[in-house]
């Protein structure tokens, strides 16, 4: 074990300094303590949520049968879906377009596209309110329509990410490989298909990652999308802290974290922990 | 290898960029450009607005009430960001030296926090800042301990430990900005330090520089461009926050986003909303612009 390694410190060896080790346990322990916690207390048979007073999973049961919350979950979820799947549609297009194209106005459109990125999420949160109201979205439509002006706003700016992920990974794209399929004779379609999709593959998978990530966890532009009938998670449990903080709450925190991990897990299983970093 | 020309195989450029224009031209473009119209608009009766090409939106917007509302955004999104570069360096210095078989865990470690939904960690942090909550605990017990010694070596013990209050403040609200943003500042910094060639650490090392010096001579300049991204990439979504100063902060503690999304939803002046928007977006140009003219400076004078 590393740990009891006496060999002597090499001078890079940073990471084996002992101020270097309690930082980073530091930072570990302030961005996982809350988390933690906040599972713990989630089985914590107690209306207040820091004395424990024994294990029960009352609260899970609560929030299981809490039928707007299990709406709202399923809500975004699927929005998730949608948004997730036209993103990676849209953003790899994009992506190809810029690195394969030369086209007037190219920076132009290069800076538009990127621009969701940057532009703060409420200004494209009331972007949308105001886009909505204008062209008088109907607020009542059945499911899943009903939610298809916030999947729109999340696709805008879910894409962007895609295409920037995309992107950084055809740079590294070797296009004689490209063309050596068309001079055996594959078509337009063959050779993207074949050769320039499969080498995109760990890329499109942090994208859809990615995408996903940010749809579910988007609060900011779907309070402002978001008709009076149809709510999604994170405006729920932003409903449920602001006016009744009830441990209800942990236990759907609960839930989605375990599903944030799960995915992360698989999406690690399909792409390798070495590509983790292309994904941020 | 050169990009091909538009012209020369227009039927597949059309068929991959048919749909991401459009679609950033209707559902960003012109959203974006209602808000724009919106901000030199006025409210006529109860919902109907006026685009009168009117100003009075901006000089309201600059009024020192809310003016000192950006200034004070600005404040805290630029301590935040200082706070997460000085808490994120030393750890992305940590990933980049790991050992091949921590380094993906480490990674890892940092980004699952980056990954878990903004309201949950929100909320998480503020079960651990509440006045009965973890962090009020555990300062209580080491108040309590520190009591208990004194009065061992037979002085006064302290007075008993209040709960200290530690939400609805600005000093909770720079805390629960750091807790969110700081894998964004670590990310751009530990690829900014992987690529750096380490070779020239040990060279400065080999010739007698110590560690700190290396660091701020060597290290440092050579990963300015990451932390200049990692700068950008925290100080860009801090002053935009919105539900972190909604959650954590009080009334005193308001940030420019708050008083974005209170124009639109309760107090319903959507021009005026609008101003602030655009006038947010602007400071958001103006520090890419910063950003972008810096690196040439320093190119000319090399």
């Amino acid at each position: 074990m590393a740990l009891f390694n006496r060999t002597p410190r090499a001078p890079l060896e940073y990471t084996r300094t002992l101020w270097m080790r309690s930082w980073v346990t530091g930072v570990l322990v302030f961005l996982y303590a809350p988390l933690v916690v906040l599972m713990i207390f989630s089985f914590n048979d107690s209306k207040r949520n820091v004395v424990w007073r024994g294990f029960t999973t009352k609260y899970y049961e609560k929030a299981l049968s809490n039928d707007t919350l299990v709406e709202a979950l399923i809500n975004s979820l699927t929005i998730a879906a949608f948004a997730t799947l036209a993103s990676l549609v849209i953003g790899a297009m994009a992506a190809i377009m810029l690195w394969r194209f030369r086209f007037p106005f190219k920076g132009a459109v290069d800076g538009t596209i990127s621009l969701p990125i940057i532009v703060p999420e409420i200004c494209l949160g009331v972007a949308m309110l105001i886009f909505f109201a204008w062209i008088e979205w109907p607020n009542d439509l059945i499911w899943p329509l009903n939610l298809g002006a916030i999947t729109i706003a999340h696709i805008t700016f879910c894409f962007p990410f895609v295409t920037m992920v995309v992107r950084s990974r055809l740079a590294s794209f070797n296009k004689e490989e490209e063309e050596a399929a068309k001079d055996l004779g594959a078509s337009e379609w063959q050779a993207f298909r074949d050769v320039l999709l499969p080498h995109m593959r760990p890329s499109l998978v942090a994208g859809a990652l990615l995408a996903f990530t940010l749809s579910l966890d988007d609060f900011v532009i779907t309070f402002f999308t978001s008709g009076p009938d149809t709510i999604t998670f994170p405006v729920k449990v932003y409903s449920m802290v602001r006016f009744s903080v009830t441990p209800e709450v942990n236990a759907a925190s609960t839930l989605l974290i375990i599903l944030t991990v799960v995915l992360t897990a698989v999406a690690l299983r399909l792409q390798g922990t070495k590509n983790l970093a292309v994904s941020h | 290898m050169a990009e091909q020309d538009w012209q020369a195989d227009k039927k597949a450029f059309w068929a991959v960029s048919a749909t991401p224009l459009l679609w950033t031209l209707l559902f960003f473009l012109v959203p974006m450009s209602f808000v724009w119209l919106y901000s030199f608009g006025s409210n006529v009766g109860l919902t109907d607005i006026e685009f009168s090409g009117t100003l009075d939106n901006y000089k309201r917007a600059i009024q020192w009430l809310y003016l000192s509302i950006f200034v004070k955004s600005f404040g805290v999104a630029a301590l935040v960001t200082v706070i997460c570069l000085i808490i994120g360096f030393p750890v992305a210095m940590a990933l980049t030296f790991a050992t091949e078989k921590w380094r993906p865990w480490l990674l890892l470690g940092i980004m699952l926090p980056f990954w878990t939904n903004l309201l949950i960690r929100t909320y998480a942090l503020m079960i651990m800042l509440g006045s009965n909550g973890y962090a009020n605990r555990t300062m209580g017990w080491f108040w309590d301990s520190a009591s208990w010694m004194k009065s061992l070596v037979g002085l006064q013990p302290l007075p008993a430990w209040e709960p200290i209050q530690l939400l609805y403040n600005n000093t909770a609200v720079v805390l629960g900005l750091v807790y969110v943003h700081l894998p964004f500042m670590v990310l751009p910094l530990y690829s900014a330090l992987d690529r750096l060639d380490k070779s020239l650490i040990e060279a400065s090392l080999d010739l007698g520089a110590g560690h700190l010096r290396t660091l701020l001579r060597i290290v440092v300049p050579l990963a300015m461009p990451g932390i200049i991204a990692g700068i950008m990439i925290t100080l860009i979504p801090a002053l935009g926050a919105y539900l972190t100063p909604d959650l954590m902060g009080g009334t005193e503690s308001q940030m420019i986003a708050n008083v974005i999304e209170r124009q639109f939803k309760r107090a319903n002046d959507w021009p005026f909303g609008a101003a602030l928007s655009f006038l947010l977006i602007y400071a958001m140009f103006i520090l890419i612009a910063v950003q972008s003219i810096k690196p040439k400076k320093r190119g000319e004078a090399a």
